[in-house]
């Protein structure tokens, strides 16, 4: 089985945010969350960068060992799922995130956070694959049907990359070796304990 | 005096540029051999994350959270949640119940020494008594449904399965919201009525240095309240207002603090809520258990008056002067 990773190669980003935009269209994501998000470094500065970000499926996920009530479950393809049926809305995993990925629809007043939502690499979850049960509660279940999640693979420069981990880790090493620079695969260090050398 | 031993500030600069100009001389006369590196002004991820603990950067979405790209630190509050809180709990709760059992076995229930004398002298009011109990019952609620939060999925969820616990849990996380308003609107009450009581006093030491209470044959006197329970006052006032700031906190998540300040407030929260379990179940120990007498005080709003001679000398003495307790007794007390 492989081993599933996002890569975004931030020099190849163009911040044009159809990453967000398609992820938010295909899995039909509530109002107010944003399951990827594009975030601009040293904005107007030199060496402005783009990164987008969501759920880096880490290995030893925080979110999981965090959670009061044991939701979490990662499959076969090393995707980090979970269950909003068992989810409390408590907010932790968002604590122990590393990427601020988990996400919580504001369901009353004050802080009061619903069942959390996160990015499913596009593989649905606990429930029968591609049923409508699944769909209403996590979107989209591109992977079942052999299809990488949308997000990278309608990116226009192929800055962000999903897929096997050691395929996208090697096109990103071909890119700097060719180029001769990099700023490094976002993100990686902290959700693998493997940086490529840039 | 050093003016001569000085060059002047200008040939100095002169200089200064002269050899700059010489180190970079071989780059310019030598073009294309230095690829361009439009890298020169990007921070890598890898020295972003030395030089800060987190990245953040400018994001469109509307939300305070966004902005943050990377904070590995989570892992760190991970740490904390998953090994050293739960550690913490666990020795310092079963560490003061096997204390309080080990106080059981060596000292036993402190009886009336000069035994009941069946007259009742009245302690507390009857909305003291209901403050009392506001705050009481609240904090029980609160202390369980928090300990469900660290511990359940140890000790709860492999009982009765993640369905049932994740449906115990929800409802426990709303009811522990909900029951701190209560619990604070206890806390405030309690603390003002009964702070003029609770101010230390040189007495107080005496009562330390006499044992508290604890050894049979001795009763060092008291005010209303002995120095052991302006201990348990003052850290309850204490605790209780660090628990009930940070739970707010938290209540309102990012409303005032940023990801990092919302992890040094769950910890925070979590580690003054432990001492104040630990501290309740001592205060819940000797209010019952430990002492024979004590509990009807906040029972039903008496004490015997021999209770109240050995515990309370002091107090029993200012209310008989104002005329609100019996004086002289029956020789509760032989001299010994």
């Amino acid at each position: 089985m492989a081993r599933m990773k996002f890569l975004c190669d931030a020099e190849r980003c163009i911040e044009c945010n159809a990453c967000v935009t398609a992820c938010k269209n295909e899995n039909e994501v509530p109002w107010g969350i944003n399951r990827r998000r594009l975030v601009t470094i040293n904005d107007g500065k030199p060496g402005e960068r783009s990164v987008s970000m969501a759920c880096m499926h880490c290995s030893d996920p925080p979110c999981a060992s965090v959670c009061p009530v044991d939701c979490f479950m990662v499959t076969a393809d090393h995707v980090v799922l979970h269950s909003k049926d068992l989810c409390i809305g408590c907010g932790y995993c968002f604590y122990a995130c590393p990427f601020g990925a988990p996400q919580y629809p504001s369901v009353s007043n004050f802080g009061s956070r619903g069942k959390m939502d996160k990015c499913t690499y596009c593989a649905g979850g606990p429930e029968p694959d591609n049923t409508q049960a699944e769909f209403a509660k996590y979107g989209a279940n591109r992977l079942s049907q052999g299809k990488l999640p949308l997000c990278a693979e309608m990116c226009s420069t192929k800055s962000l990359l999903a897929g096997d981990g050691d395929i996208i880790a090697q096109i990103y090493k071909e890119r700097v070796a060719k180029r001769g620079y990099g700023s490094g695969a976002w993100g990686w260090q902290t959700a693998y304990h493997e940086g490529i050398p840039a | 005096m050093s003016g001569p031993f000085l060059a002047p500030p200008k040939i100095a600069r002169a200089l200064l540029l002269c050899i700059l100009l010489i180190a970079a001389g071989p780059l310019h006369a030598q073009p294309g051999s230095v690829p361009i590196d439009p890298q020169a002004d990007v921070a890598s991820e890898r020295s972003l994350l030395q030089q800060m603990p987190r990245i953040e950067g400018r994001i469109d979405i509307q939300n305070p959270t966004a902005h943050v790209l990377e904070q590995p630190d989570g892992r760190v509050w991970r740490y904390f949640h998953e090994v050293l809180l739960h550690w913490t709990g666990a020795v310092v709760i079963l560490g003061t119940i096997l204390l309080l059992a080990v106080a059981y076995l060596v000292i036993g229930r402190l009886r009336i020494s000069a035994g009941r004398s069946g007259i009742r002298v009245p302690r507390f009011d009857a909305f003291e008594r209901f403050s009392h109990w506001l705050t009481a019952v609240s904090f029980l609620v609160l202390a369980l449904t928090g300990l469900n939060v660290t511990f359940g999925k140890q000790l709860l969820l492999p009982v009765i399965g993640h369905d049932a616990f994740s449906t115990v849990s929800e409802a426990a996380k709303y009811v522990h919201n909900f029951f701190s308003f209560p619990f604070v609107a206890g806390l405030i009450l309690v603390g003002t009525m009964w702070i003029r009581d609770n101010v230390p006093r040189a007495i107080d030491l005496v009562w330390f240095k006499e044992g508290g209470g604890f050894i049979p044959s001795k009763h060092p006197t008291a005010g209303r309240f002995n120095a052991g329970e302006k201990v348990v006052f003052w850290l309850a006032l204490a605790f209780g207002a660090a628990v009930a700031v940070s739970g707010y906190l938290l209540l309102f998540p990012f409303y005032v603090t940023n990801i990092a300040g919302m992890q040094i407030v769950q910890v925070v929260h979590s580690l003054v809520a432990i001492l104040f379990v630990a501290l309740i179940i001592g205060h819940i120990y000797i209010g019952t258990l430990g002492m024979e007498g004590a509990f009807e005080a906040m029972g039903t709003g008496s004490v015997d008056l021999n209770w109240a001679k050995e515990h309370h000398g002091l107090w029993l003495e200012e209310k008989a002067a104002k005329g609100r307790a019996p004086r002289a007794l029956p020789s509760g007390t032989p001299a010994e």
